[in-house]
């Protein structure tokens, strides 16, 4: 039997204008888990999404065992053992968990086609027994909690007798301890006999549990190594191609007076008494792990939600915003997380884009003037660098990059004081990670207040002048960056203020 | 100077400019008038081209903000209810001794709010879709109808009132003035102004309109409204043509507006459409039924044609711009997402 | 994970809670209705007036089976009210051209009929991802135009149609009206559909989430044309039922019939966004609309106000949900203890 339970060879994945995965190469072996590192657009997720059979590969072939596998749809996948766990759960919330585990392969009674509900609350209970959580498998599974759910997700993919597991940034949404279980569950796996994908941004999650790691760049294989084998700094070198150091642009900006204000805004179940102070020309970090709340606070400051309490004030006038339209109006520009969704409108041309938050200032008596609108575009697009043809291209067919500085390109035509970035750089390649650094350079140079949400340890240390630490809602650190070190920025952002 | 410079030039294609779904509507409207040339040998005649609107053209006065309503991706059922409402508060008031001014005042003011309270309600509650919203409203407004009118009719209108569905101006019927006048401001709104622009967006992507700082709930709160006030002038126009109104007038107007609107080559997906392509709709769908309603074809097999116009058309669409649809407003409660941390 | 269990009994007990909550809602408040109505009008809770009212209710339970599929699954009919005429007036007309017709044979004709018409929206929904709306808005007109074609405008009454025929809904056995043993039939199969079959589940799924649907391979299609093609069976045997108990078919039977049904499936508290409700909801929705319907013109409200109210009951019913669901999201933010 061939010592690797899974292999790809030769796969090549295109899209229109993109090739996704470029000839590329994995194997897993029986019983290991294995880390799949790169950084985000790197190929990962189309890797897995070939192996889940969510996609056909339009080259290349899968080998299972070491015999031919033909996956074409997800339940080719599942027949031949193989499960996914992702970061985000897709359920049925309406549904009881020991439903959301067994569906598509209910216990029926064979005579009367009836199902046997005895049976699979008893093995549900046994499965969630097995991943040492004991809630009742009758809750609907839109009660859960996040960590409870992907716990259910593991249930399932045991109760299809899963031999291979594909976790995608499982711990991402988890907090310290339910990371921990999650370790150990999934050591236990292993244990079992269950080969592990383990992908995960975080470098402790890998050499904590892997024993081998590939690393894809850019749509292609660069390598596999043993963990014992490869240094730290191998790693990362193989994962962005040149040497650690990250070239963060220097800035020469005036850091001026308060612009923007942040006083104890508190929104039930989000945050709490979050503080903190924006000065002009200043770029202020806001850090902390996945599910602090930094993006709830943005987008409160922001209008599009509410707070319940606090205050928010700019130069010194407090706000009462009512919605990103008061927002903007006032000088507050915020550029979304979710790009595609929340950023732009898609099947727009990009001077529509561009111009929409100020459709005002493009209209010539009242009539909205598309020559005054590609004017602007074509100007901020170009100032911005933007790779694109036309002012008339579709918003579609931009790259991350690109499409990241229409968002900003967005901001510009509107009379911004302070502007907040929510994870500028995700999913963007590492050029354009650059040009945009530039971007906020010269917005810090230019006066703005920026506010820079990331994840992002080095880029956090790089861009900004002071941080602010966020753990679970509050506020846990606000710190000089000049003054400041990882180790203990982590440290604020998981252990959170003394007397947590 | 620029590294790379961004053009502002807008490609022209033949091709594309006639492969437009409008040029198919002029294309179904001319075959539309040889059938009904062959089938009634008078029927190609300038009167007829002038008289024959009259019949149909007050529910086209629908049609105009139901392009607005289902560009945004929403929809509206309660309009042939609010006609039915307004017409009948409009007749009851009257005939009670209101003066017939006012009582039209009154009319337009009913459906206006019966407009608003469905906007108010769709702001109010996002979780439910348009679809359940108007729905209910469609029967309480027309509820509300009957329960004032019962089953009896009322009218007895002025002379002077009848000019409104019969009368005309140099030859040309007041209704098709004033329809034109209309297509003409909706047009020019949707195509030409900032307002019109925002319906697009919000209909290709609410969340990203939100975010770029759009007023969505004014927004939405304006178009129902307004349709409600355009239900309001296809009440002036009906009652005044029939001289008379019952609670059950306009039954399947609903159907018919939201048929031409489709027929135009508006998606329900929201986000596409031009108004042009329903305007010609409503000629479409208003010469076939005159038509036909001349070789006296029963009105329930005209409806059978209305019915599978709209399927049709919704389907032809579909394949042709995909079918990704809005759901409501904002999305189902999802269970914690987005590493949201539960308590501990 | 110990320090999990206290939150999890509390969300779940809050979850079922709200659902018991409601069921006891209803049936006190059916209780309460009896009574008042008692109250004002003696004749209300006589042998006769029960057996009439429930034999109403039962064609309007045998309804709503079907339309709680179809709103599980986020979609929704209006066109059966005039696939019950379809099916009425031909069921009729073949009784009134073949006297010697078995009344069985018209009840499977009747669903055969509304079988087609479920089948059609069902492809047309299903295969084609024309809004249900839409699809049954259009064929609506199309099914009732039909109804009027096949009869030439011309009414089926009562002299015209078999006594075998109309004793399909007059007659009983040993004492309980056949509408009533139907729909009591009807029920305990589609209880243990629901409940207890694949099928039955994976309804609940589609309309839970369904592009989860999709992506887990469950044949969402299939789900969704096979709600409607149910639907249209029902509504086609409720022509049949409906046609026989008033002695007369027309082509305007049961014209927005749909809305009732609706709002005795709403009422129930089956969700309208899809994916929840209960049986034992149904069934008191049911029966609250039927004593609504029935009780109303007793207490000398005007038959004219019977849509209004509807209307009220139906925008009532979902605003309720909406804000109940707020609450529990509230109560559950709050115990985040941030």
């Amino acid at each position: 039997m061939s010592e690797h339970v899974l292999e790809l060879k030769h796969v090549t994945k295109t899209f229109p204008g993109v090739r996704a995965l470029d000839n590329v190469h994995f194997s897993l072996r029986r019983g290991e888990i294995h880390a799949l590192m790169g950084e985000n657009g790197a190929g990962k997720s189309t890797l897995i999404k070939v192996i889940t059979g969510v996609y056909q590969p339009d080259a290349g072939e899968i080998l299972i065992d070491g015999e031919p596998a033909e996956i074409r749809t997800p339940l080719d996948s599942q027949r031949y053992g193989i499960a996914a766990i992702y970061q985000h759960v897709t359920c049925y919330p309406d549904l009881s968990v020991t439903e959301n585990i067994f569906i598509g392969h209910e216990k029926i009674n064979r005579l009367t086609r009836k199902i046997d509900w005895r049976e699979m609350h008893g093995r549900a209970e046994d499965l969630l027994g097995q991943l040492d959580a004991d809630f009742d498998p009758r809750t609907s599974m839109g009660s859960l909690s996040v960590a409870q759910q992907q716990i259910v997700e593991i249930a399932k993919a045991l109760s299809a007798n899963a031999r291979i597991i594909i976790m995608d940034e499982p711990t991402a949404p988890l907090t310290n301890r339910e990371s921990e279980d999650l370790y150990r569950i999934t050591e236990a796996l292993r244990d079992k006999g269950v080969s592990i994908i383990f992908i995960s941004h975080r470098l402790e999650d890998m050499y904590r549990l892997a024993s081998r790691v590939t690393v894809f760049r850019d749509s292609r294989y660069v390598g596999t190594w043993n963990l014992s084998d490869v240094s730290r700094d191998q790693i990362i070198v193989a994962m962005v191609g040149r040497e650690i150091t990250q070239f963060f642009p220097k800035r020469n900006a005036v850091i001026g007076e308060e612009v923007l204000r942040v006083e104890g805004l508190s929104r039930v179940g989000y945050f709490k008494d979050v503080s903190f102070s924006v000065r002009r020309g200043e770029i202020l970090a806001l850090t902390g792990l996945v599910g602090a709340g930094r993006t709830e606070v943005c987008e409160a400051i922001y209008g599009v939600t509410s707070a319940d309490a606090g205050s928010v004030t700019l130069d010194g006038t407090e706000l009462g915003i009512s919605g990103p339209s008061g927002a903007i109006a006032r000088g507050i520009g915020y550029l979304p997380e979710d790009r595609l969704k929340q950023g732009l409108v898609l099947d727009w041309e990009i001077f529509k884009n561009v111009t929409y938050p100020t459709l005002g200032r493009f209209t010539k008596f009242g009539w909205l003037n598309t020559k005054l609108e590609s004017d602007a575009a074509k100007e901020h697009a170009e100032r911005l660098e933007v790779k694109a043809q036309s002012v008339f291209d579709k918003a579609s067919t931009l790259s991350g990059g690109n499409q990241q500085k229409i968002i900003v390109a967005k901001l510009l035509t509107a009379d911004m004081r302070v502007i907040i970035l929510d994870e500028p750089t995700k999913g963007v390649d590492v050029g354009a990670k650059t040009a945009i650094f530039n971007i906020m350079n010269d917005l810090a140079e230019s006066g703005f207040g920026i506010i820079m949400v990331s994840s992002e340890m080095p880029e956090v240390l790089g861009m900004s002048d002071r941080v602010v630490v966020m753990k679970e809602g509050r506020v846990t650190a606000i710190l000089e960056t000049a003054k400041t070190t990882q180790e203990e920025l982590l440290n604020a952002a998981l252990l959170g203020a003394a007397g947590r | 100077m620029p590294e790379r410079v961004i053009s502002i030039e807008r490609k022209w294609s033949w091709k594309r400019f006639f492969l437009q779904w409008e040029w198919l509507l002029v294309l179904i409207f001319i075959v539309v008038n040889i059938v009904n040339s062959s089938l009634s040998p008078y029927y190609l005649s300038l009167s007829t081209f002038l008289t024959a609107p009259m019949s149909f053209l007050d529910i086209a006065f629908l049609v105009l903000p139901m392009t607005f309503v289902i560009i945004l991706g929403n929809i509206d059922i309660s309009v042939g209810s609010t006609v039915a409402l307004s017409a009948v508060v409009m007749a009851v008031s009257f005939n009670a001794g209101l003066p017939m001014p006012l009582a039209v005042l009154l009319c337009l003011a009913v459906a206006t709010t019966c407009g608003l309270l469905n906007g108010v309600l769709m702001v109010a509650f996002k979780e439910l879709s348009s679809v359940i919203i108007t729905l209910a409203t469609m029967i309480i407004y027309r509820g509300v109808a009957y329960v004032i009118l019962q089953d009896q009719a009322s009218g007895k209108f002025p002379k002077w009132y009848s000019t409104f569905g019969w009368g005309n101006v140099a030859g040309i019927p007041v209704i098709i003035i004033v329809f034109a006048i209309c297509a003409l401001i909706f047009g020019l709104v949707l195509h030409m102004t900032s307002f019109g622009r925002k319906i697009y967006g919000m209909g290709n992507n609410l969340i990203a309109s939100r975010y770029s700082g759009i007023k969505t709930n004014s927004i939405v709160i304006i178009v129902f409204t307004v349709t409600g006030l355009m239900a309001g002038f296809t009440a002036l126009f009906l009652s005044s043509r029939m001289g008379s109104t019952r609670p059950n007038v306009a039954q399947g107007y609903e159907l018919t507006a939201i048929a031409m609107t489709v027929l135009g080559g508006v998606s329900t997906s929201g986000g596409k459409g031009r108004l042009i392509g329903p305007v010609l709709a409503v000629f479409i769908i208003g010469f076939l039924t005159y038509g036909l309603g001349l070789v006296n074809i029963p009105a329930q097999v005209l409806l059978i044609i209305t019915g599978l116009l709209l399927v049709v058309s919704v389907l032809v669409l579909n394949v042709r711009f995909g079918s990704r649809h809005q759901r409501p407003v904002v999305a189902r409660a999802q269970p914690a997402q987005k590493g949201e941390r539960p308590d501990e | 994970m110990s320090d999990t269990k206290p939150a999890i009994a509390d969300t779940k007990r809050v979850s079922r809670s709200t659902e018991r909550f409601r069921e006891v809602g209803l049936l006190a408040f059916i209780v309460v209705i009896c009574v008042l109505v008692q109250i004002r009008n003696h004749n209300f809770l006589t042998l006769t007036n029960i057996q009439d009212l429930l034999a109403n209710t039962a064609i309007l339970g045998i309804l709503a089976v079907g339309m709680m599929m179809v709103i599980l699954t986020r979609g929704i009919d209006l066109s059966i009210g005039a696939t019950i005429a379809l099916s009425g007036m031909v069921s009729a007309l073949t009784v009134k051209a073949i006297p010697t017709m078995p009344p069985i044979v018209s009840i499977l004709e009747g669903m055969l009929v509304g079988l087609a018409v479920g089948a059609i929206i069902g492809v047309t929904v299903a295969r084609f991802n024309v809004l249900p709306i839409i699809a049954t808005l259009g064929f609506m007109n199309v099914f009732r135009g039909l109804t009027y074609l096949i009869s030439g405008g011309a009414w089926v009454s009562s002299y015209q149609m078999s006594a075998g025929f109309q004793r399909i809904a007059t007659g009983s056995i040993f004492g309980v009206g056949n509408l009533i043993i139907i729909a009591v039939v009807i029920y305990v199969g589609y209880a243990y559909f629901i409940r207890h079959t694949k099928t039955g589940r994976q309804i609940y799924a589609v309309g839970s989430n369904p592009e989860a649907a999709d992506v887990s391979g469950l044949p969402r299609k299939r789900i969704v044309w096979l709600v409607y093609a149910v639907m249209g069976t029902l509504a086609g045997l409720a022509g049949v039922l409906w046609v026989a108990k008033f002695a007369s078919a027309q082509s305007d039977t049961a014209t927005g019939y749909e809305l009732s049904v609706i709002a005795a499936t709403v009422l129930g508290g089956v969700s309208i966004s899809g994916g929840s409700g209960t049986v034992s909801g149904l069934i008191l929705g049911t029966i609250l609309l039927g004593i609504l319907n029935n009780a109303l013109p007793l207490i000398n409200v005007s038959p004219f106000a019977q849509q209004f109210i509807q209307g009220v009951v139906i925008l009532a019913a979902v605003l309720t949900n909406v804000l109940v669901k707020r609450n529990s999201q509230r109560i559950a933010l709050r115990k985040r203890a941030i």
